[in-house]
């Protein structure tokens, strides 16, 4: 049981008919992590979660949490964790408290442990005031507050939080990256999936990317978007009747493809870092007699560091899925 | 064994408590649940009842308000269906299914949340039932003997609800899947009329029909008649739907996930 790993995967293999959902996906999460599983809608992250939370069983491969097997011992799996699942898992009719001591119940911690524990986290996560209303008066951010407050009524030593800010609005999303980035603080381990590539930046300490069941990169954020090769040149020029030329200056400059926009006067291509380009970039323009209204250079984010993994985008995947 | 037993009922009560609790709170449900048998009562026993004459009963009241006791639990069940599905449409089921708690309990604190709604409405039908003229002709132990058959059979039933609330793929299609065949179950048997009126092969459908046999076991204990085997053949009827439908009610739940 002293497994230095918090949640293991090994080959895991799952198909629901002629969809193979995850084809042979292995990661390991050390103790005390905040582990990202990025990708985009029907990539396997659900699935993954579920597996990993006795919710269904693996065609092949195995799980461990805290290194117990999820299929041979699933009671002592889910006695250790904590699920908060895509859809609010709560109980509409009932009040905030009652949800937390109901939970609290069935985890058979008795009604006064489980009355005390819920008073607890009504308080750290900022739902005193509507602690004994209905539920089905809530807003979503405060669904979702209760739905992890209901996760870690047992405090669980792995907590799955399956696209915890999925729907939710721009400040309750916000809201909930403090939440996550506290439960870190406390040593929890906490495996989030998302399909934000700015939230696992923000969060997650160690990432792993699926896409189509498979594992297709790994590794910290730092470590993801250095795979893109550097920094990323934005150039954008004032008349729309240079763009040829200013196409033919900054090619050369470039460490890769020139891509132009829409709009026929911002371009964009990759950049070696560090190699003093920009002032070149801005000089060779000028001697071509281009204007220049805007020069930045930025690194990869994320979104581009998926792109380059995948081949496309995560949010137009995530509008052809929906 | 026995340790895991205790926590089935444990578990098992804590999930009835979660539906009972929020019945007062949903006062306008019950009310209507309640009314509508109070209205088929009264319906049936002054649209029809002065046109219907059953042979051996003087007053069709005493032949009808049995079958329409009967009725009404039976259709008190279609709430488990609709409830599971509820859960299940919610995503509670998957938190649910990954804590530690007895499979079976969710369904049976269902069903048993659902019994105790059930008695109620039952409870107010039967005092409207003595107001307009019902009367126990047998003992008193048969009326309880009666009414048990009859309860037991709606819980029995809400089992087989269980698993229609499990299988179909919304709220919506549960409620039209769990009363559908409510219909044809409670119309072609004795509830309403004697099964000999109906064409041979319906009455032999109606003879057949669980539903009949109960029917006919709690009117022959309400009126004080002889009631032959049709009280084991009730029981028989109910244990063998409970025990069928609660393992595949149960593994159904354990391959359950939200939808």
């Amino acid at each position: 049981m002293n497994s230095p790993l918090a949640i293991e995967m090994d080959g895991v293999a799952k198909r629901f008919g002629d969809t193979v959902a995850l084809d042979g996906v292995s990661l390991a999460v050390p103790r005390g992590a905040v582990f990202g599983l990025l990708g985009p809608n029907g990539a396997g992250k659900t699935t993954s979660v579920k597996v990993l939370t006795t919710l269904i069983r693996p065609d092949a491969g195995s799980a461990h949490i805290d290194g117990i097997d999820v299929v041979a011992d699933p009671n002592a799996v889910r006695s250790r964790i904590g699920l908060t699942g895509q859809y609010a898992a709560v109980d509409e009719r009932l009040t905030a408290r009652e949800n937390l001591v109901y939970v609290g119940r069935l985890f058979r911690l008795g009604t006064s442990e489980s009355r005390a524990r819920a008073a607890s986290l009504l308080d750290r996560f900022d739902l005193v005031e509507a602690a004994d209303r209905v539920v089905k008066g809530f807003s979503g951010g405060m669904r979702r507050r209760l739905d992890i407050a209901m996760s870690l009524i047992a405090q669980p030593s792995v907590l799955f939080l399956d696209e915890p800010t999925t729907g939710l609005d721009p400040r309750s999303r916000l809201a909930m990256w403090d939440v996550i980035a506290d439960l870190a603080a406390d040593g929890t381990t906490v495996l989030l999936t998302t399909q934000y590539l700015e939230e696992a930046d923000r969060l997650a300490e160690r990432i792993v990317v699926i896409d189509h069941g498979h594992v297709i990169a790994e590794g910290s954020p730092d470590e993801l978007k250095s795979r893109t090769g550097g920094a990323l040149l934005n150039v954008a020029i004032a008349k729309v009747e240079n763009r040829d030329r200013a196409l033919a200056v900054l090619e050369p400059l470039c460490s890769g493809r020139v891509d132009v926009g829409d709009d026929s006067r911002s371009f964009s291509a990759p950049i070696i870092a560090g190699d003093r380009v920009v002032p070149g970039v801005i000089r060779a323009l000028d001697d071509a007699g281009i204007d220049v209204l805007d020069v930045v250079v930025r690194r990869p984010s994320l979104d581009d560091v998926f792109l380059a993994l995948t081949g496309h985008a995560a949010t137009v995947e995530e509008e052809v899925a929906s | 064994m026995i340790a895991r037993l205790r926590l089935t009922i444990h578990d098992s009560w804590v999930e009835a408590e979660r539906h009972l609790r929020i019945i007062p709170r949903n006062i306008e449900l019950l009310i209507f649940a309640t009314i509508q048998p109070i209205m088929f009562l009264a319906l049936f026993a002054y649209v029809f009842g002065g046109s219907i004459s059953i042979p051996g009963f003087a007053d069709y009241n005493q032949f009808l308000m049995p079958g329409i006791f009967s009725q009404s639990l039976v259709f008190g069940s279609a709430f488990t269906s609709i409830g599971l599905a509820e859960d299940l449409s919610k995503g509670l089921v998957d938190r649910l299914r990954s804590l530690p708690m007895s499979r079976s309990a969710v369904i049976i604190g269902r069903t048993v949340s659902d019994l105790v709604r059930n008695l109620f409405t039952f409870a107010v039908m039967l005092t409207v039932a003595l107001l307009l003229g019902f009367r126990f002709k047998g003992s008193i132990l048969d009326g309880v003997i009666a009414t048990a058959l009859l309860v037991l059979f709606s819980y029995a039933l809400s089992w087989v609800q269980a698993v229609i609330g499990l299988g179909v793929s919304s709220v919506e299609a549960a409620n039209s899947a769990g009363f559908i065949w409510m219909f044809p179950l409670t119309f072609v048997s004795s509830a309403f009329v004697d099964p000999s009126t109906m064409p041979s092969w319906l009455e032999a459908v109606a003879n057949a029909n669980p539903f009949t046999v109960v029917t006919n076991a709690a009117r022959a204990l309400y009126n004080g008649l002889p009631v032959g085997n049709n009280a084991w053949w009730s029981l028989a009827w109910s244990i063998g739907l409970i025990t069928v439908f609660s393992s595949l009610a149960t593994r159904k739940f354990s391959k359950s996930t939200s939808r």
